[in-house]
Order: structure tokens, then C-alpha cells, then sequence
């Protein structure tokens, strides 16, 4: 009797294919995932930091160590892109400045941008600590970046000119002995000419920065500004986003990734009141009504858009009332992420409940494809942390591009207008979904 | 002779396929103004296929639906017309109250009759006490009830049925019935498919037979009667002891106390019938006589194969 129950099972298992999907595939496709997005089997290549370099110095020195910094392998230095077949603009062909440096970290272009001060060269060498300080501006919400290229930057300074670097420790050791002798000084100056043309600066491909998994944790992320005076020269990490009038905090990332994925679940769930009223019967009774199914199917997306309005706004106000999630100063671009994200959740629930044919069908699609969408548009590990890969095959989410808005609003305290390409996406997802969900839904019309 | 009103649905050789399979094979009828027709049939007989064309949610393959006159192709005046499904297609959480107004706003009645006509559909449902409760506390019958009156709160002239009584029992079937002389009364043309062939027969006319997606009979019971299984009533003899011996013009089973026969005229014949059988030395204990039924004009009709 218990094996004629336990053969039942597996019969009724073996023609469920929801129920197999959600068995054997969606573990297998989430390990995949996390594999690809923690691990490094996915890309051979070395992860490499982008990074802007603005030289306010022009000194020799400074030159040669942003020339080094631009052959590292463990960073890509940015520089300008002009669309093809047209030139650059001066304002982007010009070398970059600090303000300029600082709003490519503020904006998100790279997390970290180097500025060589004026005074670099002169000071570099000296052994004291009155020399120009090099400033990392920093993106805190990557906290490992800065940590890395500062390391880079010190192999670079030792590397960058070495011929320079000799000479100012001649001087020192000549300030506090008295100086070298003739024949000394004649051997010195042969001698240092070679060091530069030995080609061992700043030529040495260095070993892989590491990837995401290879990189150590760190609490730069709160620290606000912060002096690494040890090295060959003094460095100073600046955190571009402190001192703005928002509080940044970790907070709005994870209240904008778990809103927008449960949003997701929200808006399937509700879309599938519409396979609920077909098999009710009450689908039939409305297209007999002279709401028709255009009426029915706006009415949903609009009732489904309030609601997930709602349910962020709840998951806002909460992160506001217990973990200081600074709301109010934010209150235009999150309305308008909110309800660009919410319209867009309930198309997307409207396209899944018109293409399902049942309720279990629904469901067990939906969990697939929004876990998905959540691990790889960044709901439940942060984008950024992930490979460039990974962040491009993210881009193909609803997650990402939400949440990127998000993002934009609440840790780069972006203004409305500067949210256009994630509102266009979004609202561009949502015509296109609704089109598609009228066009499926045709098959409850008349036969 | 009676004369009639045009009528209000006329379906003329109506065909509709799905794939390869003929739902509607050439069916037509003629639904006039006030009667309650009864669309009979076996299962798979076509008789939702019809009536959602009707209804316009089946584009016919071939024929023609005209509604008061006017051809169904896509654009239907749903003014006139009233659905009430076979399923229970009503919201659950909402009260009656709540679901009546739903759909009065839904087939279109102007806002300010909204209260007047969900008032009435209280009253003629018999909800009125309930009409704060969520229909999910309701009874089946009373959700049959509600079922209907949301189909009707645009007083339609023309109301499709789909199995409106079942699965509820006999005090809401006659409820049922009520409500539906009601709309009657008020001016309705009804059309109803049912497979409850006793309330057809006894609450109905015209009275259609679909058969493999054709109206294979169409009249009042005393019409298909005659034009099928005839006037011929069955008498059965109720006897206390088996037969001895076969009795004229009446046949019975081995050792069963019964014999059955038919009369054309029971005034005339049965006096003579039961002094045969007392004169073949049987005592009668019980005589029953049987009108012919749409049961036997149905099964006549259609006969008694299982068709699913």
C-alpha cells in the first residue's frame, strides 16, 4: 500500500512538468548563477578596475605614473569616447580636471578617480611628510576598489621613475652627510640615465588585481576620509559622497533590491487574477459586460501599479522609520521610480498571467524567472560587485534597471531629469509588455 | 393559427468548428419575443458553442445570428443582451451588494439607477437580510440567486441561461423558476440550456433538441410528442401473483408480477384492457397509467448511447 501511494507520486511528479522545473531545474539555474556571479569560471580574463587619472602636477613624475597607472593591468584607465565617425567635443578632449574626476565618481562612470596634486614631482622622493598627498576619490559603494588601486598606485610610484626617485634619495642622503664626492657624483649621473632606460619602470605587467572573490573586504564603504601615508608617497582616500545632504547608506540599496523583487512577486500574483477569473468563470461574465478585455486588462495594470506603488512606498517609509533611510530629501525621484518600476512590475505580472495557462503554471514560471532576474539584476548581490560580464547580462533584467535608478536616487543623489535612461527603459518595458499581454490575452476573446 | 412577433433571436444554419471537430453542424432557431426557450441536448452537443455565439464569443465558420433584427458580427449591442454562465462567476469577498453593483456598473446602467435596480435585484433574489455578507458565506442556492441577478441588472430583453439550476436543490430550483417569470413577465425573451428535462417540459416552450451541433427537433412538448413518439399513453399493471398465461395485447417479463400495454384512447380502451387481464385469472393490485414524457422524446430523439 505504501509503494502503490509512493508510485502515484511519482506518476503524478513525472507529468508535472512545473513541478519538475522547479525540482531539478531551478536549483541547478541558480547555482549557475551564483557560480557565474561569485566565482570566475565564466571569464578567463583579469577584472580590471576602471579607473580616471586627472594630472594636476604635469611634472615628469606625474606623467610617468599616469602612463604606468594607464599600463597596469589591473585597471583601465577612462578616457573619453567619441561617438563613431564624429570627433570629441573640447570639453571632453581636454585632460581631465578634478571636478571633472570627481563627477565621473559621483555619477558612477568609475569608482575611483586618482588625482596627481601640483607639487607631486617636486616633493616625491624627499622621505618627509610635507610632499603633495595623492587623492583617491572614492565611490564608498564600492568599498574594495579604492583599496586596490591604492596598493597599485604604490607599486606604480616605485616603478614610475625610478632614475627620480634615486636622485632625491641622493640629495637626502647628501643633505645629512655632507654630500658625494666628484668622481661619486660622476658615476651617479652615468648610472641614472640607465635606470629609466632599463625599461623597469612602470613597464611590469603586474600580476592580476584579483577578481571580485579575490578581493578583500573592507570597511571603506563608512569611512569618510582617510590618509595612507605609507608608501613612497602619502595617499588620501575621499569618500565623494560624504558630506552631501542625503545620508548614504548601504540601506537604500537593499531596500530598493528586496522591494523591487517582491514587487515582482506582487504584480505576478495579481496578474494571475486573471487565470483565477478564468477558470472562475467570472473571465467570461466581464467580456460579456461592455468592459471588454482592453478594459479588463488596463484596469488590472492600473489597479497592480497602485498596489506596487504601495508596497514600496511601505518598504521606503519603514527603511526611513527604523534604519534613518533619508526618504523625504528624495521624494521626487523616488516618486518617479516608483511609479516607472511599479507599472513596468505590473506589465511584466500582466505578460506572465497571459502567456500561463494555469495558476500552477504561473506560479512555478514566475518563481523561476524572477529569482533569476533578482540574483542577476542585482535584488539580492549588488551589481557592481559583480564581473563586467555579469554586469552587462544584468542589464537584460527589470531588476537592474530599477534598481539602478534607485541607486542613482538615494546614494548619488541624481536629479529627476538624470534618471532618464532608466524611466525610458522602464516605461518602455511597460507599453511593450502591455502590447504583448493584449496580444496574448486574445485567446480568452472569442473563439 | 397564432400569429407571432418577429422574433428577437433568429439563428439560421449556424456552423462552427474547432479544429477538426464540428461544434455547430447547420444548427438554427427562433426565439420570439416573451417565450422561454429550452436548448436541450446530450453533452458535447453544441449547446454552450451556440449559445456563446449568441452571445458573441464565438465568430461562426458559417450562418447567421441575428439579434432583434440586426446581424451579430463583433459589434453586439450588449444593452439588450443579459449572460448568466453556468459557473458561479460572482466576486466571493464582495456582499451581494457589492457584486450587484459591480456589474450594474459594468453593463453600463446609469449611475444614478445603480441603487434602484440593486434594491430590486434584493428583493426579486430574496437577499435583501444578506446583502451586507460576503457571497462566500451564501449558500449554493442563494449564489445561483445572485449568480443570475448579476446577469440581469441591465434589464436585457434578452437573457441566455446556461444551466441556471444546477446543483441546487428543489426549494431553489422553483426559486429559480420564479425569478425567471419574473423577467417573463417583464418583457424578457429567455433562453436556457438544462439537463433537467422535467423542469423543461414542465416550464418551458419552445423547447429545442441539439444533437451533433444541429436542432434536430423544435416546438412545444405536445408537438415533438406527436411528432415523434406518438399520443400513446403506457399502462402498467401492478398484479399480485406472475401471469399463468400471456395475456392479449399486453407483454410482461417471466415470473414478474407486471404487464404493460399501450392505450391511444384510456376513457376507451382501459375498461376493456384490465377485463382481459382479471379474465386471464390475474388480481390487479395497482394500474398506472404514463403520458408520453420529453425523456422519451428526448432519448427517442437522440438515443441511448453514451456520448462522452
Amino acid at each position: 500500500m505504501i509503494w502503490t501511494m509512493v508510485r502515484a507520486s511519482w506518476i503524478i511528479l513525472s507529468r508535472d512538468r512545473v513541478a519538475q522545473m522547479l525540482t531539478f531545474l531551478l536549483p541547478v539555474l541558480f547555482f549557475t548563477i551564483f557560480a557565474a556571479v561569485f566565482g570566475e569560471q565564466t571569464h578567463s580574463g583579469t577584472e580590471r578596475i576602471p579607473i580616471a587619472v586627472v594630472d594636476e602636477d604635469h611634472s615628469l613624475f606625474s606623467t610617468r605614473l599616469a602612463q604606468a597607472l594607464g599600463r597596469e593591468a589591473g585597471l583601465r584607465v577612462w578616457r573619453p569616447r567619441a561617438a563613431r565617425g564624429q570627433s570629441l567635443p573640447e570639453s571632453l578632449s581636454a585632460p581631465l580636471n578634478r571636478r571633472r574626476g570627481w563627477a565621473l565618481v559621483h555619477e558612477g562612470t568609475v569608482p575611483v578617480a586618482v588625482v596627481l596634486p601640483r607639487g607631486l614631482g617636486d616633493s616625491f622622493g624627499r622621505y618627509d611628510t610635507a610632499g603633495a598627498t595623492i587623492q583617491l576619490l572614492a565611490d564608498p559603494s564600492d568599498p574594495i576598489a579604492p583599496q586596490v588601486v591604492q596598493g597599485l598606485l604604490q607599486k606604480c610610484t616605485m616603478t614610475a621613475a625610478p632614475s627620480l626617485m634615486a636622485r632625491r634619495g641622493l640629495e637626502t642622503f647628501g643633505r645629512y652627510t655632507g654630500g658625494l664626492t666628484r668622481r661619486q657624483r660622476e658615476v651617479v649621473e652615468r648610472w641614472l640615465p640607465t635606470l629609466d632606460s632599463s625599461g623597469s619602470w612602470g613597464g611590469a605587467r603586474g600580476a592580476p588585481a584579483g577578481g571580485t572573490a579575490g578581493r578583500a573586504a573592507d570597511s571603506a564603504a563608512t569611512a569618510r576620509r582617510r590618509a595612507a601615508a605609507s608608501g613612497m608617497v602619502p595617499v588620501e582616500v575621499v569618500d565623494v559622497m560624504a558630506g552631501n545632504q542625503a545620508r548614504a547608506s548601504t540601506v537604500s540599496f537593499y531596500a530598493a533590491g528586496i522591494a523591487v523583487m517582491f514587487l515582482l512577486f506582487t504584480t505576478s500574483s495579481a496578474g494571475g487574477s486573471l487565470l483565477e477569473q478564468a477558470e472562475s468563470g467570472t473571465l467570461e461574465r466581464l467580456l460579456n459586460s461592455r468592459l471588454g478585455m482592453g478594459g479588463l486588462l488596463f484596469s488590472k495594470w492600473l489597479f497592480i501599479t497602485l498596489l506596487g506603488c504601495l508596497e514600496i512606498l511601505v518598504m521606503f517609509v519603514w527603511g526611513m522609520l527604523a534604519f534613518r533611510l533619508d526618504l523625504l530629501h528624495h521624494l521626487p525621484g523616488f516618486a518617479l521610480m516608483t511609479v516607472s518600476t511599479a507599472a513596468a512590475a505590473a506589465s511584466f505580472g500582466l505578460v506572465l498571467a497571459a502567456a500561463s495557462r494555469s495558476r500552477a503554471q504561473l506560479a512555478g514560471i514566475s518563481t523561476i524567472l524572477i529569482l533569476t532576474m533578482s540574483a542577476l539584476g542585482g535584488s539580492m548581490f549588488p551589481r557592481f560587485l559583480m564581473s563586467p560580464a555579469m554586469q552587462k547580462m544584468g542589464l537584460c533584467t527589470f531588476n537592474a534597471w530599477a534598481l539602478d535608478g534607485y541607486i542613482k536616487v538615494f546614494w548619488r543623489n541624481a536629479a529627476p531629469w538624470e534618471l532618464w535612461p532608466q524611466l525610458g527603459v522602464l516605461c518602455g518595458i511597460t507599453v511593450v509588455f502591455l502590447a504583448l499581454a493584449r496580444l496574448l490575452a486574445r485567446r480568452w476573446e472569442s473563439a | 393559427m397564432r400569429t407571432m412577433a418577429p422574433p428577437v433571436l433568429r439563428v439560421t444554419d449556424a456552423r462552427k468548428s474547432f479544429g477538426s471537430i464540428p461544434a455547430l453542424d447547420g444548427a438554427s432557431l427562433e426565439l420570439h419575443p416573451g417565450q422561454l426557450m429550452a436548448l436541450l441536448g446530450p453533452n458535447g452537443a453544441g449547446k454552450t458553442t451556440l449559445v456563446r455565439a449568441i452571445a458573441g464569443r464565438v465568430r461562426l465558420d458559417g450562418g447567421t445570428i441575428e439579434l432583434f433584427g440586426q446581424p451579430v458580427n463583433g459589434s453586439l449591442d450588449r444593452a439588450a443582451l443579459g449572460v448568466v454562465p453556468q459557473e458561479v462567476a460572482i466576486y466571493p469577498l464582495l456582499t451581494a451588494r457589492e457584486n450587484l453593483e459591480l456589474f450594474a456598473h459594468l453593463h453600463g446602467v446609469p449611475r444614478a439607477q445603480v441603487k434602484r435596480r440593486v434594491d430590486w435585484a434584493l428583493d426579486w433574489t430574496g437577499l435583501g437580510e444578506r446583502a451586507r455578507e460576503p457571497s462566500r458565506r451564501f449558500s449554493g442556492g442563494m449564489r445561483r440567486r445572485l449568480n443570475l441577478a448579476c446577469g440581469v441588472m441591465h434589464e436585457p430583453r434578452l437573457v441566455l441561461l446556461d444551466e441556471p439550476t444546477v446543483g441546487v436543490d428543489p426549494q431553489s430550483r422553483e426559486r429559480i423558476y420564479e425569478m425567471l417569470v419574473g423577467l417573463r413577465t417583464a418583457g424578457a425573451s429567455l433562453l436556457l440550456t438544462t439537463h433537467q428535462l422535467e423542469e423543461a417540459e414542465a416550464r418551458c416552450d419552445p423547447i429545442v433538441i441539439l444533437d451533433h451541433g444541429r436542432a434536430i427537433a423544435a416546438g412545444t412538448l405536445a408537438e415533438l410528442v406527436a411528432r415523434t413518439v406518438g399520443g400513446r399513453r403506457t399502462v402498467t399493471f401492478a398484479l399480485e401473483t406472475p401471469p399463468a398465461a400471456p395475456v392479449a395485447g399486453l407483454s410482461g417479463e417471466p415470473d414478474a408480477p407486471v404487464l404493460r400495454g399501450e392505450l391511444g384512447d384510456v376513457a376507451a380502451e382501459l375498461p376493456a384492457m384490465l377485463a382481459r387481464v382479471e379474465a386471464a385469472g390475474c388480481r390487479v393490485r395497482d394500474i398506472e397509467v404514463r403520458g408520453p414524457s420529453l425523456q422519451a422524446v428526448f432519448l427517442h430523439l437522440t438515443g441511448r448511447e453514451l456520448r462522452e
